[in-house]
């Protein structure tokens, strides 16, 4: 019996036998065309990582990146037929690779690149008119909770995620310099855009994002946090899906 | 059983649609027939793929393709996947759903790949079992396409042409005839294209795929044909396709070309060579 559980085992692990009971058109022993089946699961499977994964392929180069893509398919093939969810795991895998275990922020660039695409498949939303705030009192504003678009993610880290990101992926960006950065991930219309937060932005954000209200965001931000310019950044990327006010939930 | 309650795909070329050719598909003087999408990569929440998918069915007919049902699975269906598949064909209403008669999940695993099943009652039996679960869930008929094959089981009792025949009268689902994979298959197990076709239930037929393979070798020096979708139809399947529609009659023709995606001038250069092939048919 060839049972798809038999069939399916060697698919990804080249030291197990070919299984038995397939034949060529002849009934000779299949021998290398299971081989077929093999390199499909290998070659879409990896393709499908570095389409997701394509500033992690150009600081590692497109080898190393194979070599990578082909251990992380075998520990951690996927759950899902959705490929756009494949590589959940990449970012934690890295940690564990040895040899790039020198490149410290390529984890943290990975988790990026996961939440670019996360947003780009991310739920449309229609966006808060900023009209919304004109005119309202201070008492009012601060008690105000605006909701994130479901498009908006953060992501914290002590490396310079965001210049190596468009080091690598945005022709003519600066080389990045070492400095923490924490991105927030925008998506205007359909391209996810990755900006490097400002003193207090992660702070504010964080507290919308947990449903605090405006008055509570800006007192996490501290003093020096320039929160016209982050409302500006907010408003032009459509990232605030809606602000509630204290007597109209 | 489901009668076809949809119009289906006109007997025209189509394509498999790839979002780079967006603005070439809508800005074409002589527009192609109808666009054929992966059902899988509009199943994400919003944002771009489900945005253009709109903006295109309203002006093509769609075929809805499935890659990842995993129809000829030892497991049960996957009810998650099957609820998407429900949701996306719900709100396009697409002119047709296709599958394969292949597998690609086992213990949950998906392995990204249109894997073979042996020919016997017992994978009849489970596949007609899918295939009734999704036609029941998507209120509509859905067709199963015919696989590219590398090798043979040993257990199968019956051929490719009897499953699937058997598999449509239980079903009631109708086929979608790949021509590349039965040249592929034939070439690789060594019997006759065009008797495969003869023995087709062709009557099922109401969709047709045409797409390019690579070349290689088997472990004897034997041509070992790979269905890679990333090249043009070679001649002897634009031949192969002249023969089957001289027995079908005009049907809706789809170009796959799913790696190294061509610009979309080569991709329409294949499909007026496939309305040359209808352009034949005598009516």
């Amino acid at each position: 019996m060839t049972g798809q559980h038999s069939f399916r085992a060697p698919l990804l692990n080249a030291d197990l036998a070919i299984p038995d009971g397939l034949t060529d058109g002849l009934g000779r022993p299949a021998g290398a065309r299971y081989n077929v089946y093999r390199n499909n699961v290998a070659v879409s499977l990896a393709e499908a990582l570095e389409t997701g994964f394509p500033a992690i392929a150009k600081l590692i180069g497109p080898e190393n990146f194979r070599m990578v893509a082909a251990r992380y398919l075998r520990a951690a093939p996927p759950t899902s037929p959705l490929m756009m969810h494949y590589g959940a795991g990449f970012p934690e895998f890295l940690e564990t690779v040895e040899p790039l275990a020198h490149l410290g922020y390529l984890p943290d660039v990975a988790r990026l690149e996961l939440a670019l695409r996360r947003s780009f498949h991310a739920a449309d939303h229609a966006p808060a008119d900023p009209a919304l705030l004109q005119g309202v009192d201070e008492d009012a504003l601060m008690a105000c909770r605006m909701t994130l678009a479901p498009s908006a993610h953060l992501l914290r880290s002590p490396w310079p995620i965001v210049s190596i990101w468009a080091f690598n992926m945005r022709p003519g960006s600066p080389k990045p310099q070492a400095r923490p950065e924490d991105a927030l991930i925008l998506r205007a219309a359909f391209d996810p855009e990755p900006l490097v937060l400002p003193e207090g932005g992660t702070a504010f954000v964080t507290a919308l994002i947990r449903g605090e209200n405006f008055g509570s965001a800006l007192t996490a931000a501290g003093v020096d946090f320039d929160v016209g310019a982050m409302l500006n950044l907010l408003f032009t990327h459509r990232a605030i899906a809606g602000i509630s006010f204290k007597d109209t939930p | 059983m489901f009668d076809t309650d949809h119009e289906g795909l006109p007997a025209t070329p189509g394509v498999g649609y790839k979002p780079q050719h967006f603005n070439d598909i809508l800005k074409d003087a002589a527009p192609v027939g109808w666009l054929e999408i992966h059902a899988e990569n509009y199943m994400g929440d919003g944002g771009r793929p489900l945005a253009q998918l709109r903006h295109l069915s309203e002006r093509f007919p769609i075929s809805v393709h499935g890659v990842g049902l995993s129809i000829g699975g030892e497991d049960p269906l996957d009810p998650d996947h099957l609820a998407r598949l429900k949701h996306l064909v719900g709100w396009l209403n697409p002119a047709s759903f296709s599958e394969h008669l292949a597998w690609s999940t086992h213990d949950s695993h998906f392995l990204n790949d249109l894997l073979p099943l042996p020919y016997t009652d017992t994978t009849l039996a489970s596949v007609a079992d899918h295939i009734d679960q999704v036609q029941e869930a998507l209120g509509r008929q859905m067709l199963l396409e015919n696989p590219s094959s590398y090798l043979a089981f040993t257990q199968s009792t019956m051929s490719e042409t009897d499953f699937l025949r058997e598999l449509a009268r239980r079903t009631g689902c109708g086929l979608l005839l790949d021509v590349n994979n039965v040249f592929v298959s034939a070439t690789n197990l060594g019997y006759s294209p065009i008797e495969y076709i003869d023995a087709y239930p062709l009557d099922r037929v109401k969709e047709i795929h045409l797409g390019g393979h690579d070349e290689d070798e088997d472990d004897h020096g034997a041509p070992l044909l790979i269905d890679s979708h990333g090249r043009a139809v070679v001649d002897p399947v634009w031949t192969l396709l002249d023969e089957t529609l001289a027995r079908t009659g005009a049907r809706p023709l789809l170009i796959e070309w799913d790696t190294d995606v061509p610009d979309w001038a080569t991709l329409r250069a294949e499909t007026m060579r496939a309305q040359d092939a209808l352009a034949r048919v005598p009516a």
